[in-house]
């Protein structure tokens, strides 16, 4: 088990749109990611890099290839077994949050740990343990309108690890902030990575925000081009 | 689980009270219409088969023409003559009391006062028939009757209308230009349906009604009433028989006067009632209809939000079957909250139509449920199905629904 890889892509292929209106977001990628790395996935706009994390988080069905999770075709499964997947081994992180509106920080913390069968009172701890270790213990009551956009991002931070889970899976996760926020949230991942063994992958358009991470994937019109494994910068 | 989903539809709903409001407004409002008018509705149709039944099992009128209770052949027919009456009381056993009535709409006056009433000419016999008990005052006199002398009875509306709490029994009304000496009061029979009012006319000796009022010696009534043990339908047939007789109609010939049972003219008047409860209830169901577009339009309004919602659902690990069982509890929790309110909202509403008209309370429970199982109905359809569509999408192409 510890040979082998938490994610196996091999050959993945996904296009949208039939005949000469035909878009390949994905040109036959293979990719393999072993558990406790930290990655960034970088490239131009189109090259595919979202679609990558996509897929990779079940969120997108590719069109072809084999895609194995901790050994199992994730092709093979069902809609509602991938949701099961995502339930138990899947954070997400997104550039525009996707918080749930008037809905209070802890209540969105919740959310993952409901739909997982906690407990309430176990759920509220686990929830408000989250928001403390992003710093937003003071503010577990407030509503996403009432938060600064970094403040909504590490909720939504919060909400990915509030169940504990494998991997963590961020989606341009600074990009809509400003670069001490930016560094705030890579502060954090890091530490999940570091200290908690998270694997993180995360798609970035940013150099300064791809260093934290250990592996730099980077992607050309739906292919790989290169993979490197880079110094620590700090 | 279902307590816990419940629950969630309970937040969500609150969450957005504003929006939920405004969803569940066109049900509250149809609901509460539907229900207020088939209550009112049946308390009337109620009350006006009461109305006719209180007057008596064993009262017959005989009315000219045909149809005339429907509203139907008027004007191309001979009335009756007292003598008519008379001659039906006298010749006919099981008869016990039969009253001629003539009638017409005037304004009577008293000083200052004036009041728009029914003017009746009949005699003593009515008060009998049609078992009106005096509260003051007399009946006629023999003299009175003979005579056709100006002298009249007012029923308890008129009273008060002209004299208010005073005594009217010895001071004299004017009716057009006629003077009337006020002999007797009536004792009140209470309002009935439609809004009219049993209490309200002048009752006066035919013939100074034929020879001052009307001018002319018709009688369009004949308001008869028979012995206790007496056989409606064989009443009935005999009547008609004599009736053929006074009015030479031959075997062959269609008979140009109607003999009706109260039982038929109940009928016919709480047939009218239906129909106008019927008239009413569709009008409401008009309004609940568009209630329900309402919600579409709000549900289809906020489907990109939802959407999203669904989204962020489905990506932290919600299997579609369980998205979906909230939205449809939480479309159904509202409509019934709607649909509660608007049952309260009408049940009051009705109570108080019915008391303004006088009518009986008859809250229709088929009514009740039917709008409760509507409104249960307009929220899965409009709630649930735009949120099946967003939950059979890739939880990817939900999140970015635009």
């Amino acid at each position: 088990m510890a040979d082998r890889p938490l994610i196996a892509l091999h050959s993945i292929c996904r296009t949208y749109g039939q005949g000469d209106a035909m878009v390949r977001a994905l040109d036959d990628v293979s990719l393999a990611i072993n558990a406790g790395e930290f990655v960034a996935i970088m490239g131009p706009s189109g090259s595919g890099k979202s679609t990558a994390l996509n897929v990779i988080g079940s969120l997108d069905v590719p069109t072809s290839g084999s895609y194995l999770f901790d050994g199992v075709e994730v092709a093979d499964l069902s809609k509602d077994q991938r949701a099961l997947l995502r339930r138990h081994y899947l954070g997400f992180i997104f550039q525009g949050y996707n918080l749930l509106a008037r809905t209070s920080a802890l209540h969105n913390v919740e959310l993952p740990l409901i739909y997982k069968g906690v407990a309430p009172k176990e759920r509220r701890a686990a929830a408000i343990t989250a928001l403390e270790r992003v710093g937003l213990g003071k503010r577990i009551h407030h509503d996403p309108s009432e938060l600064s956009g970094g403040q909504q991002q590490r909720v939504a931070i919060a909400r990915a690890m509030a169940t504990r889970p494998r991997v963590i899976l961020a989606d341009e996760p600074t990009g809509n902030l400003d670069t001490q926020m930016s560094r705030d949230i890579m502060e954090v991942l890091v530490e999940l990575n570091e200290r908690d063994g998270m694997t993180i992958i995360m798609v970035t358009h940013e150099r300064d925000m791809a260093e934290y991470a250990q592996r730099l994937v980077w992607m050309v019109d739906g292919r790989v081009e290169s993979d490197t494994q880079m110094q620590k910068a700090a | 689980m279902i307590f816990e989903t419940i629950r969630l539809a309970l937040e969500a709903i609150f969450r957005n009270a504003f929006r939920s409001f405004l969803t569940v407004l066109g049900i509250v409002i149809g609901v509460a219409a539907v229900i207020a008018m088939v209550t009112v509705g049946q308390g009337s149709t109620y009350q006006v088969t009461a109305d006719v039944e209180k007057l008596g099992g064993n009262i017959v009128m005989v009315l000219p023409g045909q149809g005339a209770m429907q509203g139907g052949s008027l004007g191309a027919f001979d009335m009756f003559r007292l003598r008519d009456n008379d001659q039906v009381e006298q010749e006919l056993s099981f008869v016990r009391v039969a009253a001629p009535l003539a009638q017409t709409r005037r304004r009577v006056v008293f000083g200052n006062e004036n009041w728009n009433t029914e003017i009746v000419g009949t005699d003593n016999r009515y008060f009998d028939a049609a078992r009106w008990e005096l509260e003051r005052g007399r009946l006629f006199e023999d003299g009175e009757i003979k005579a056709g002398r100006p002298v009249c009875v007012l029923g308890e509306t008129v009273s008060s209308e002209l004299f208010g709490a005073a005594n009217p029994v010895g001071e004299t009304i004017r009716i057009n230009a006629l003077s009337c000496d006020v002999i007797g009061l009536t004792r009140s029979k209470g309002a009935s349906t439609f809004g009219s009012d049993q209490d309200d006319f002048v009752i006066m000796p035919l013939k100074a009604f034929q020879q001052r009022i009307a001018g002319n010696n018709d009688v369009s009534v004949m308001f008869v009433a028979l012995d206790e043990e007496a056989d409606v339908e064989m009443a009935k047939r005999e009547i008609t028989a004599l009736m053929q007789q006074i009015r030479k109609i031959g075997p062959r010939e269609e008979d140009d006067f109607e003999v009706m049972d109260m039982a038929q003219i109940a009928t016919i008047l709480s047939g009218i009632t239906n129909v106008l409860t019927g008239l009413l209830a569709a009008v409401a169901a008009v309004s609940l209809l568009v209630g329900g577009i309402g919600i579409m339009n709000i549900m289809l309004v906020s489907v990109t939000e939802r959407t999203r919602e669904i989204g962020i659902r489905l990506a932290i690990g919600a299997q579609s079957s369980q998205v979906l069982m909230q939205f449809l509890v939480e479309a159904i929790v509202l409509s019934l909250i709607g649909g509660l309110i608007g049952i309260l909202l009408g049940l009051g509403l009705g109570l108080l139509g019915a008391q303004l008209l006088s009518v009986p309370f008859i809250p229709s429970v088929a009514t009740i449920f039917l709008a409760f199982f509507f409104s249960a109905a307009v929220g899965v359809i409009f709630g649930f199905f735009p949120a099946r569509r967003a939950a059979r999408l890739n939880p990817i192409d939900a999140l970015r629904h635009e």
